[in-house]
């Protein structure tokens, strides 16, 4: 018997092997369902699918660029033993519209929002780069958006709040746990439960209860779709390797997705190490965290023995997450993606290497897939390939990465 | 064996009578509360008490209950240490015919394993089970491990929730079924129960001999009336205004005498 390709999942249970499903109360069961339905009928519909790809091509700018990262490779061969490096490759979200690969789920879900009939659009933001997409995607197609916030992530991302609010949403800040993007994942959809009838969840990642994280991996599909032709078009190859940052898992899911069958590429994703391998130190469930329920499915979480979620810690607030989407749980335990992490004076070193040497400035969430990059491409042989999936700029970070780099001097 | 929570609907039954199921949060206002709280209010009118075992993501509860709970997190309140504050309150013979309601997250379910969770909880002496964050879908993991256990269980019926799916979920309760009066999140916020309310009600025993319990947004004596004789629910569930009423009593005889006042007056719609 042949087995089922791994990309044939979820099942119609939303699992992919034992992870996702639906566990969220009742009162939200109607609109999951309601959701589902209505997205599988766009799915199918050409109509929806040629407003989605103008709005990708002339509003986001799609298809991004894939760029031969010269001076990182130049690095990459400079730390090899043997003097050889692969060829580094970015894809370049960095250069969507509004700064990050997060407009490509939004757009998609603000047009579900208008098929489904609904005013309302609200969403979770951690590093705000997903709060400002959907600001983007809510001012373009006339909802109205909240975006619920940490306190702590509005401090170290002010710049997208006055962007989300100039953007005519309004951003409502969460003082509740630990004031980050769990805690604004919390108050979305308690939100949510009471506001289904006229308001859509825009949910940031390939997280949350089924149809969640498939809607947003198809969503975010278009980056390793265009990655993988570009590829062939520039080398004549697929890459040998695709390397992408890991919070809840969006920008990976979406670049690895394509790639998933083709099993001579590795795949390999990077968590956050944040300050150290303890329990609060760090985000990395996949890394060091063990199977539970948050926020609607079953993933790797990072939990206390009694199962209460942990203190997770970043210098990136995409990433200061304590769970991940299920999907990347299923790839993890089949073997089919590696997971890795990087520590934040790591991706520090990375962010400024590549704004240096670059000349890009990338978010300190992509900074980590860069850190991780350089150092993998310094393994692997001339002639190869790794593509790194950029996930977005880093604009949003320049105070946070100033201070922290600062910080760090003797 | 019997459970009693059957018992206490067929006898409630029997003699006409309604029920009242006041919800407090495991660990408050203090560690070692419990026992006194479960006195006062089976004192006071209350049959059935659901305890929330605190967590930290409790996405179904409002400001009060989930504030609560995190209180109750930071004092160093865990699953176990309510589970032994049950243990110890079931000593007391004056409350064996309280039954009581385990409310909890399937997160903490899930990290203890389902089956080893119904066991623990049935041990400590608690009689039925609530999973609010598991639906019909998943009600699987649950249910036959708590039949093992001894233990009911029950899942929520929203106002969202189509009538035929509404029978799939009773048919999935043992004990009683858990009708939310309205949308949204834990809270006193909701008034009295519409119409709608009462037609729902009527249309799922068509399906059900199970009993019908009605909470979310029920504040007062009046509120239970309305839900028990005027939508004709079996039982009134009351939590975030008796936790609020808690959460500002020192603990102690103070918190005892508060819930004893609360559920009293809430024991008058009965």
């Amino acid at each position: 018997m042949t087995q089922a390709p791994l990309s044939n999942v979820p099942n119609t249970a939303g699992r992919f092997g034992p992870f996702g499903g639906v566990y969220v109360p009742e009162t939200l069961v109607a609109a999951l369902n309601q959701l589902e339905t209505e997205y599988t009928r766009a799915k199918a519909d050409p109509a929806f699918q040629l407003d989605l790809n103008n709005l990708l091509g002339t509003f986001v700018g799609r298809p991004t660029a894939l760029f031969a990262a010269r001076a990182l490779t130049d690095h990459a061969r400079s730390l090899s033993k043997s003097g050889e490096a692969a060829h580094i490759w970015l894809k370049r979200e960095d250069l969507c519209h509004s700064g990050a690969h997060k407009i490509n789920n939004t757009l998609g879900q603000a047009l579900l929002t208008k098929r489904m009939g609904k005013p309302r659009i609200i969403a979770e933001t951690g590093a705000g780069q997903h709060g400002v997409a959907t600001a983007t995607a809510a001012a373009h197609l006339g909802l109205s958006c909240e975006v619920y916030m940490g306190s702590e992530d509005a401090r170290r991302q002010r710049l997208n709040v006055v962007r989300m609010e100039l953007l005519g949403a309004k951003v409502i800040t969460v003082d509740s746990g630990s004031k980050t993007l769990k805690d604004a994942t919390n108050e979305a959809m308690r939100d949510w439960m009471a506001s289904v009838d006229n308001t859509h969840y825009c949910l940031g990642s390939v997280v949350g209860p089924h149809p969640f994280p498939m809607i947003v991996r198809d969503l975010q599909t278009i980056i390793g779709v265009e990655a993988k032709h570009q590829c062939l078009g520039a080398f004549g190859a697929l890459p040998n390797a695709v390397v992408a940052c890991v919070g809840g898992g969006s920008n990976a899911a979406g670049i690895f997705y394509p790639f998933i069958d083709d099993h001579a590429v590795a795949l390999i994703g990077v968590e956050a190490g944040g300050a150290g391998p303890l329990l609060g130190q760090h985000a990395a469930p996949l890394c060091c965290g063990e199977p539970g329920v948050l926020h609607g499915s079953l993933s790797y979480v990072l939990q206390d023995p009694a199962g209460q979620t942990a203190d997770v810690h970043s210098c990136s607030a995409g990433l200061d997450y304590p769970g991940v989407g299920p999907e990347h749980a299923f790839w993890k335990d089949t073997g089919r993606v590696s997971y890795t992490s990087v520590t934040d004076d790591e991706a520090l070193d990375a962010f400024t290497l590549i704004s240096q040497r670059e000349g890009i400035i990338p978010a300190l969430e992509s900074a980590h897939a860069i850190a991780h990059a350089v150092h993998l491409a310094a393994t692997m042989r001339a002639g190869q390939h790794l593509l790194v999936n950029l996930s977005g700029r880093g604009d949003k970070d320049v105070d946070e990465a100033h201070r922290l780099i600062e910080a760090r001097k003797p | 064996m019997t459970n009693r929570i059957d018992d206490i609907f067929a006898k409630q039954r029997q003699s006409d009578r309604k029920t009242l199921m006041p919800f407090v949060v495991g660990g408050r206002p203090a560690s070692g509360s419990l026992h006194g709280l479960l006195s006062a209010a089976h004192g006071a009118g209350a049959s059935i008490v659901e305890i929330g075992i605190p967590f930290s993501d409790p996405i179904a509860d409002g400001p009060v209950i989930a504030g609560a709970m995190h209180e109750a997190l930071e004092a160093g309140v865990t699953p176990e240490s309510v589970l032994e504050e049950v243990r110890q309150a079931r000593k007391d013979t004056d409350l064996d015919t309280l039954a009581l309601v385990a409310m909890v997250s399937m997160s903490i379910v899930y990290r203890f394993g389902a089956e080893a969770f119904c066991k623990r909880c049935a041990e400590a002496g608690f009689d039925g089970l609530i999973v609010p964050d598991v639906p019909l879908e998943e009600a699987d993991q649950i249910t036959p491990h708590a039949i093992t256990a001894g233990l009911t269980t029950t899942f929520l019926i929203a106002p969202s929730t189509p009538l035929d799916r509404a029978k799939h979920i009773a048919e999935r309760c043992t004990g009683f079924v858990y009708m939310l009066a309205r949308s949204g999140i834990t809270g006193e916020q909701g008034g009295g129960p519409s119409e709608q309310l009462a037609n729902r009600i009527a249309g799922l025993r068509e399906s059900t001999s199970l009993p019908i319990a009605v909470g979310f947004g029920i504040a007062s004596g009046e509120g239970v009336r309305q839900v028990v004789h005027n939508a004709g629910a079996d039982a009134a569930i009351v939590g975030s205004a008796l936790v609020r009423r808690l959460e500002d009593a020192p603990p102690g005889d103070a918190a005892n005498q508060a819930v004893g006042e609360f559920v009293s007056s809430l024991a008058s719609g009965l």
